[in-house]
């Protein structure tokens, strides 16, 4: 195990932060010190694609709120859960890439979505979703959260189901009402694994949403989706300019390094209380 | 009667959520089966007369058995060593009671949400030296890696479920550390493995920025990055390119059909709190 981390995150973190301080290209590095980070800083593209990254970052309360809203339901053994269950863990399963695939054909200009309110008469409501600069970042947002909320369910329904059932019982004798119970019993037990999710959705928010843009709108219209993920791609590998993809990392790692701080500190407050 | 109103309520919130989750997998299935043709001129309805003419030109445009066979080849291999050398690795730290495992296990905590995007670059630099890009052990060994965290997280939350005494029991009775794992600690988790591996799967098949980047030439490709291929050159035939999406998705949708009764259990066992 000690090996396999070693390279496969040691040496690549070690590697991606030297490399950061160099120009040119893999064959042909010369050190320029912190000129990389200044001038990311400066380009345009760059801060907007970290200002599309926080954007996406609203998905995160909003996913998480369906999520456990479904759960909940579920969890209260609502006729039909089983059938429910299966369907709403359904786009979980479902590969980013075709998700992007398809929400392209569904969201674009002539597609699917616009086609189905224009038939309805309702042509004003008919936008350029993905081709608009303004409306693309939140678009894919709204892809992304149709894409992660069944792993919420999945997660969140594992956790209520482990959960022991005396307490809620103990609850309902006392004469609580359901939202009392959800609000005051259930939830406090699975606080938790809820804010662990919120983690993996907010990294996954910050810097996994590379195969949702690379299928819907490769950063475009006019790099208005432009996002982090896809700008390191976009200079690593089609413009070889390693220095600039390998700061550009190194952003990124520090904003998730602060993510993780926040959520550390909270769980050591209440662990403390 | 405010109960029947509520659970109208919290039934319709479900429904509304599950046409959501079906629908875009549903819009791929039935464009897959209609002519360019009849998806221009009638893009919303269901297919009228069904063709299976798109799966035909699917497999023979595109070398798309050859890339399936890649996917499948790299999803076994992932997974299996990744399992392999966390099973290893979660037994060793829950049960031989060594000093340091929470520093261990918080390390683990922070591997998981290291973007992997950050990784791509040095990685990718390191293969090459080695030789090994264009071939499936690059892809293998960089998702063997990534899956270590998340696998050993999962099962160290499952084996401190397992009670003590039954180790030591076995260990009185004379049983080999190896013993122990193979006969005890394996059959009882059986759900979690089985879910462990499903997620790990679904992970390495529908992987993206890595499968893109790491293995370029045309025989190399996963399904994944091969789509990506479609989506360029069959830009006006979306049907052909659904029908392609279709495919590369049909495994894992089987895969979790069939798995699903497990996938709750073995999801409680790995997550629980």
């Amino acid at each position: 195990m000690v090996l396999i981390i070693l390279l496969v995150f040691i040496y690549p973190l070690i590697a991606v932060i030297r490399n950061s301080f160099y120009s040119g290209s893999i064959s042909n590095l010369s050190f320029i010190g912190t000129a990389n980070y200044v001038n990311l800083l400066r380009d345009e593209v760059f801060v907007h694609a970290i200002l599309n990254n926080i954007k996406l970052l609203l998905t995160v309360p909003i996913t998480t709120a369906i999520s456990l809203s479904a759960a909940l339901i579920l969890y209260e053994n609502i006729r039909g859960w089983k059938l429910y269950r299966v369907i709403l863990f359904l786009p979980y399963i479902i590969p980013a890439a075709v998700v992007g695939l398809s929400f392209s054909y569904l969201l674009q200009g002539n597609g699917i979505l616009n086609t189905a309110l224009r038939n309805l008469h309702l042509n004003f409501a008919a936008l350029d979703w993905i081709g608009s600069t303004t409306l693309s970042i939140y678009s894919i947002g709204a892809v992304i959260i149709w894409s992660q909320f069944g792993f919420g369910v999945v997660v969140l329904t594992a956790s209520l189901l482990s959960l022991p059932t005396e307490v809620s019982e103990a609850a309902l004798v006392d004469g609580a009402t359901r939202w009392q119970r959800q609000r005051f019993v259930i939830i406090p037990q699975i606080k938790e694994t809820v804010q662990f999710l919120m983690v993996l959705q907010a990294i996954t928010a910050l810097a996994w949403v590379f195969p949702y843009i690379y299928t819907i709108t490769k950063g475009g219209p006019a790099n208005s989706s432009m996002v982090m993920d896809l700008y390191i791609w976009q200079y690593g590998f089609s413009l070889g300019a390693v220095g600039m993809a390998s700061a550009a990392a190194v952003y990124l790692l520090l904003l998730s390094g602060v993510l993780i701080f926040i959520y550390s500190r909270m769980r050591k407050r209440q662990s403390d209380i | 009667m405010r109960k029947l109103f509520g659970s109208t309520y919290r039934h319709a919130f479900l429904i509304i959520l599950s046409l959501a989750s079906v629908y875009p997998v549903w819009f791929i299935f039935q464009t897959s089966l209609k002519t360019n043709k009849e998806y221009l001129l009638n893009p919303l309805a269901l297919p009228l007369h069904p063709v299976l003419s798109n799966f035909k030109e699917t497999f023979t445009s595109f070398p798309v058995a050859h890339w399936a066979l890649n996917s499948v080849i790299i999803a076994i291999f992932s997974v299996a060593g990744a399992m392999f050398i966390a099973l290893l690795a979660s037994y060793a730290m829950v049960f031989s009671k060594m000093r340091g495992v929470n520093f261990l296990l918080s390390t683990n905590i922070a591997l998981m949400v290291i973007p992997p995007v950050t990784l791509v670059i040095p990685m990718f630099m390191l293969m090459v030296n080695l030789h090994l890009i264009n071939t499936l052990p690059s892809v293998i060994i960089f998702y063997i890696g990534l899956f270590v965290p998340f696998s050993v997280f999962f099962l160290t939350n499952f084996m401190k479920s397992v009670p003590y005494e039954l180790i030591e029991a076995a260990k009185i009775d004379g049983l080999t550390p190896f013993a122990i794992l193979r006969r005890i600690v394996v059959p009882l988790s059986s759900a979690a493995l089985f879910t462990l591996m499903l997620v790990n799967i679904i992970y390495a098949w529908n992987e993206l920025l890595i499968a893109l980047v790491f293995l370029q030439q045309q025989e190399s490709r996963t399904l994944m990055s091969g789509l990506s291929l479609f989506q360029g050159r069959y830009s006006i035939n979306q049907p052909l390119v659904m029908a392609g999406a279709f495919v590369s998705v049909l495994p894992i949708l089987l895969m979790y059909i069939f798995g699903q009764r497990f996938f709750v259990k073995g999801m409680m066992a790995g997550i629980g709190k």
